[in-house]
């Protein structure tokens, strides 16, 4: 199982890259550990040297990353907050309640649970049989249509989403349910594609091969042994799509508005039209989904047996 | 012998590649229960060769026979075949048990039998321990012996292996190949093993295959293809052949440089210029100088006897003696057996051959 060996999928080294966080953290005890004293004096002085910037280097990448978060966290509680005070006055959960009283509000999050399952299934059920035709069989334009999938997403999207607008129009789907899925789509398509189309590349023939050897028919093979085997960069990508769909606001905003305001989209103009605190709190809600999702891969995907079974060689 | 004598058959069996004629005209015929092996060099065509017969390649052109029933066409699913792969290709999320029902399951057996069966084999093939172990759980030998246990449970007519044994090391290769030996006797399975490793082909085969280039050199059991290599190839593949050019005189033959040579057995006799083979061990070496002259540049211990590197004129020479062979710097050689080559092909027959017209 030659390639198995090295065999990360694109999937699993996109959470691997984001494991490296947790790694990062992971070696601050580390760095704490005491010098072996029968060192020479200038080694202890370099490694005490390189245990400071290290442990500098991380305090700072903490309060860069979690600072955000904390402001997030204590304005969603937080009365009246204002510039010299560090730390806010008096609690409350007001901006809470305003949110799930506003029929506006509810209404954008419920669109919002509404549209991130819709385009992730959509975007399975499409992506995945061209991901396993890009990984399977050699066809003329086969890389010009695995790069062109790449290039919608490396460019600015804004100029693509009003090129997609001038065409929606005409078509009538401005405004509609479905003008939103697609546009939603769009930005889903990349993960759907290539990932799973690495992971089905990573699967040596030969287990497809064996499995027709004892009787399995081709669906059977792909069913049992070629699906099972890509699913968890498979579910890496339906959980990236997810998120994908779940933040996308340009588009949404462009084509969904004024019948469809979703979450994201919603930010726009909450910054304006409401409190403080409102902002803060449609904000946490808004990462929720992020949190739950990265820490089911984690737990799941990475540490299950799927993962195990890609060390056999 | 009767067509149902006959478990396995290829019929002119060619198959062409990106342009080139892989396979060429091949013909082999395998008993029922028989174990003939394909020996051959990288790249000669083994592997495409047993592919065709498993169904995953479909040969240009000529037929495939199992049971002299026509499977030229047939998927793999629907060949009474059962392959053992090189890298094993066990599914790695299904244990050991799972792996080897998966093909039972298919065919919808009761779930009693399909434990009874997939018990018997694992017991037959010595993993009764590793039942609910993954795969990626259990050693290399381990690993090759589910790899079998899931090709026999399914009772195939034909049992294909393609170097099985490539990915164990050398002690643990010597066992396995003596274990799939026994269990392919026990339930005498008709099997092609595929290998370029001749010593393990000489050890299990009930016939062997030499191929090169697409076709089979020469097809016969152990014995015969180390004693009387049909062609020039097949002489230098399998085990150390001295080969020399040169003419037969009364009593031996002449190499180039005026040194004849005393001979016992030639395999054939006639005018002009033959190619020469003597094995190893039917170089005769004694101390008194009946023979031929030669000097000894080397000499191996090889355990129970000993290897002797000899000049003799301009020829370099290879011997097996006796390790209770005394050292000795010039010793004096005849041959106990030569086998004569023209064209590549051997030539045996009593009546003189004519010379190169
Ligand atoms: N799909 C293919 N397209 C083109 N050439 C191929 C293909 N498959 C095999 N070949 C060529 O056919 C030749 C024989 O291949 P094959 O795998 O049968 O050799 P082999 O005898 O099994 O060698 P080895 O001992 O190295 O496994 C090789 O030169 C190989 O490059
Ligand atoms: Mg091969």
């Amino acid at each position: 199982m030659g390639k198995r060996a090295h065999g990360q999928t694109l999937g699993v080294a996109v959470m691997s890259a984001i494991e490296s966080e947790g790694v990062v953290l992971g070696g601050l005890p580390e760095a704490q550990l005491p010098a072996a004293p029968l060192r020479p004096r200038r080694a202890v002085v370099r490694g005490a040297a390189h245990r400071i910037a290290g442990v500098v280097f991380i305090v700072c990448l903490l309060v860069f990353m979690i600072g955000p978060i904390a402001w997030l966290a204590l304005r969603a509680f937080s009365g009246l907050w204002q510039y010299p005070q560090l730390y806010p006055k008096d609690w409350t959960l007001s901006g809470w309640r305003q949110v799930f009283n506003d029929p506006n509000l509810r209404h954008s999050m419920r669109l919002s649970f509404e549209f991130a399952p819709i385009v992730t299934a959509a975007s399975t059920v499409i992506c995945l049989p061209a991901a396993y035709a890009f990984s399977r069989y050699r066809f003329p334009g086969r890389r010009f249509l695995l790069i062109s999938l790449f290039a919608t997403n490396a460019f600015p999207k804004i100029g693509l989403y009003i090129s997609m607008a001038g065409v929606f129009y005409s078509l009538n789907l401005m405004g509609t349910f479905l003008g939103v899925v697609i546009v939603q789509l769009i930005g889903t398509v990349v993960f759907m594609t290539w990932i799973p189309a690495a992971a089905f590349s990573a699967i040596p023939r030969s287990l497809e091969e064996a499995a027709r050897d004892v009787g399995a028919g081709p669906l059977r093979v792909f069913f049992r042994v070629t699906f099972p085997l890509a699913a968890p960069a498979i579910l890496v990508a339906m959980i990236l799509s997810f998120l994908a769909s779940f933040d996308e606001a340009q588009g949404t905003f462009l084509v969904g508005v004024p019948n469809y305001i979703t979450m994201p989209t919603e930010m726009y103009t909450l910054v304006l039209n409401y409190p403080e605190q409102v902002a803060a709190v449609f904000s946490i809600l808004l990462a929720i989904p992020s949190v739950v999702l990265m820490a089911f891969a984690r737990k799941h995907v990475m540490g299950g047996r799927l993962a195990e079974g890609f060390q056999l060689r | 012998m009767s067509a149902t004598d006959i478990g396995l058959d290829l019929q002119h069996v060619s198959k062409d590649l990106g342009g080139r004629t892989i396979v060429d005209d091949l013909q082999l015929d395998v008993r029922t229960g028989e174990l003939t092996c394909l020996l051959g060099p990288s790249g000669c065509g083994k592997t495409t060769t047993l592919r065709m017969i498993g169904g995953f390649l479909v040969p240009d052109r000529g037929r495939v026979l199992i049971s002299g029933q026509d499977v030229t066409t047939l998927s793999p699913d629907k060949r009474p075949t059962a392959m053992v792969f090189q890298n094993y290709a066990l599914w790695p999320h299904m244990t050991v048990f799972k792996n080897v029902a998966f093909g039972l399951r298919l065919r919808k057996l009761p779930k009693a039998e399909v434990k009874e069966r997939v018990e018997g084999v694992l017991d037959l093939v010595g993993l009764t321990h590793h039942v609910h172990s993954y795969p990626a759980r259990i050693s290399g030998g381990e690993q090759q012996r589910v790899a079998l246990a899931r090709a026999l449970v399914l009772e195939p007519k034909v049992l294909l292996l393609d170097e099985p044994l490539s990915n164990l090391d050398a002690k643990l290769r010597v066992r396995v190949r003596e274990d799939i030996r026994e269990i392919q006797q026990r339930i005498g399975i008709t099997t092609v093993f595929v290998t370029h490793d001749q010593d393990e082909a000489l050890s299990i085969s009930d016939r062997i295959a030499v191929m090169s280039g697409g076709k089979v050199e020469q097809y016969a059991d152990a014995r015969s293809l180390y004693r009387e290599p049909a062609t020039t190839f097949v002489a230098g593949f399998v085990g150390t052949m001295n080969t020399y050019e040169a003419t037969v005189v009364p009593g031996g033959v002449a190499l180039a440089g005026d040194l004849v040579v005393p001979c016992g057995d030639l395999s054939a006799t006639g005018d002009g210029v033959w190619e020469v083979g003597v094995r190893p061990e039917d170089v005769r070496v004694s101390l008194d100088d009946a023979g031929a002259a030669a000097d000894v540049l080397r000499e191996v211990p090889r355990g129970h006897y000993k290897e002797l590197v000899l000049r003799a004129g301009p020829h370099e020479l290879r011997a097996f003696v006796g390790s209770d062979l005394p050292p000795a710097d010039r010793v004096s050689i005849s041959f106990a057996r030569a086998l004569l080559y023209r064209d590549g092909v051997l030539h045996r027959s009593a009546t003189p051959v004519p010379a190169h017209s």
